[in-house]
């Protein structure tokens, strides 16, 4: 298609007969743009994968400290395994945010977000949802195979895997947040940790509940479900407070 | 697509009343003001940190000034800027390209989240700007001026009505110069406005029937 140098007239011709459009015919659907954000975003990320692997192996060498300092006595490790694996996810979730949108605030793609004429908190939301992916679904998926090593049986494994899903994405979005408003800023992980790690607690305290509760082998249901409220409050009210402090650093 | 989309905030032209923008403690914009038809020209000039490229920023909505008013056909754009965004193209001074995509992988994404993009027009507009040998190299092994034509291929792919550019043709060499001008000609031509912030003079194509001159 791009064969000739001849080809390059097909464009102009094309260009001029088109008059000035505001939007209407052009414009891309709000879906499409997501999608591309997406895939933007997983584009990067395979291309840089040390960033992927950085926060993942973080987590598992930190559930992996806990044997060796506290006692190898499979007993003592599975009554602490939820904390453990909470914490090390609330902490591995916090070293991937600094990536989230500081390079798309220097090179310009968040300007260009912020004036694509879609809604910024969705095009955010998308960007979250990226992350996510990137970050919040491998740690899921890691923590059952910590857990293992932690003691815990192979019945627990699907609550823990769940509960790690759902809490994720409450991460992820209040991550978006707390990045979001930091943008401004130079050196940000201290304070980022400061932002997040407080409105992280309600996820902590019924994350590690419903976990615990599954390696216990009781229903897990209730704090299960109390996560899933979480999740959809910070769906529903993250990408917007993030879109409104992008839209501050902008100015 | 709701009706607010579909409504288009651009017919006549843009206006600038009395802007007054600062930045930190100093008065950057000091009561600037002008109107623009639709189908013409504006060349911002003056002397470096004269506000510039503050003007363009404030013009597009990303900067709130403290008084004053950005008006498309006399309507004040704050009252529903998703729709004013979406019929203007800005073009900062950095071309907004990711270093680890390609030229065409960074097209389809930056400008595919704005309109519809059919690999043809995408194809077109790199061969347009002579990026068809390099448009599948990574966007970290090109040299400046071949990123400058990158971004002038996200332009030519944009008929919005409204093209705010800050220093186009930096970088540029002289064929990439008249590649600038060819499409800011076509954007007037085809009834588009521009506002541009330039140092140089502008490529001849290119009739600036109106100068803004901002003091430093």
């Amino acid at each position: 298609m791009r064969s000739a140098g001849l080809s390059a007239h097909s464009g102009p011709v094309a260009v001029a007969a088109v008059a000035v459009s505001p939007d209407t015919a052009l414009r891309a659907p709000a879906l499409t743009a997501a999608r591309l954000a997406v895939s933007r975003d997983l584009t990067l990320a395979f291309r840089r994968r040390s960033q992927l692997v950085q926060p993942l192996a973080f987590f598992v060498l930190v559930t992996l400290l806990f044997p060796l300092a506290i006692s190898p006595e499979l007993a003592r490790l599975r009554s602490i395994a939820a904390g453990v694996l909470w914490v090390a996810a609330l902490l591995a979730s916090l070293l991937a945010l600094e990536f989230l949108f500081r390079d798309d605030a220097q090179d310009g793609t968040l300007e260009q977000y912020a004036l694509a004429g879609q809604s910024l908190t969705w095009l955010l939301f998308a960007k979250t949802l990226a992350h996510w992916l990137l970050t919040g679904l491998p740690l899921s998926m890691m923590a059952p195979i910590a857990a293992l090593s932690l003691g815990v049986g192979a019945a627990a494994l699907p609550g823990i895997l769940v509960s790690m899903v759902v809490g994720t994405v409450t991460l992820s979005l209040i991550g978006a947040l707390a990045s979001a408003l930091t943008l401004g800023m130079k050196r940000s992980g201290a304070l980022l940790a400061l932002l997040t790690l407080p409105l992280s607690l309600p996820v902590l305290i019924y994350g590690a509940r419903a976990t615990e509760l599954a390696i216990a082998g009781n229903a897990y249901l209730a704090p299960l479900e109390l996560l899933a409220a979480l999740a959809v409050l910070a769906v529903t009210l993250a990408p917007l407070a993030a879109a409104a402090a992008v839209r501050i650093s902008l100015e | 697509m709701n009706l607010r989309d579909s409504r288009a905030v651009f017919a006549k032209e843009l206006q600038a009343e009395n802007l007054h923008v600062w930045r930190a403690d100093r008065h950057v914009l000091k009561g600037v003001g002008f109107v623009l038809p639709l189908g013409e020209c504006l060349k911002v000039s003056g002397p470096n940190g004269a506000g510039k490229t503050t003007l363009l920023r404030t013009l597009c909505g990303l900067i709130f000034p403290e008084e004053g008013r950005v008006l498309a056909d006399g309507e004040d754009v704050r009252a529903d800027l998703r729709a004013f965004h979406a019929s203007l193209m800005y073009l900062g001074h950095e071309a907004p390209l990711k270093a680890d995509l390609t030229a065409r992988e960074n097209l389809r994404y930056w400008i595919g989240v704005r309109r519809a993009l059919p690999g043809p027009a995408l194809d077109g507009a790199l061969a347009r700007v002579g990026a068809g040998a390099w448009c599948d190299r990574l966007v970290r092994t090109l040299s400046a001026g071949q990123r400058r034509r990158v971004a002038l291929a996200g332009l030519a792919l944009m008929f919005t009505p409204l093209w705010l550019l800050d220093e186009p043709t930096t970088n540029l060499d002289t064929e990439g110069q008249r590649l600038a001008g060819e499409l800011m000609a076509e954007q007037l031509a085809r009834g588009g406005a521009i506002v541009v912030a330039a140092h140089q003079e502008l490529p001849d194509t290119v009739r600036a029937a109106r100068v803004l001159e901002l003091a430093a």
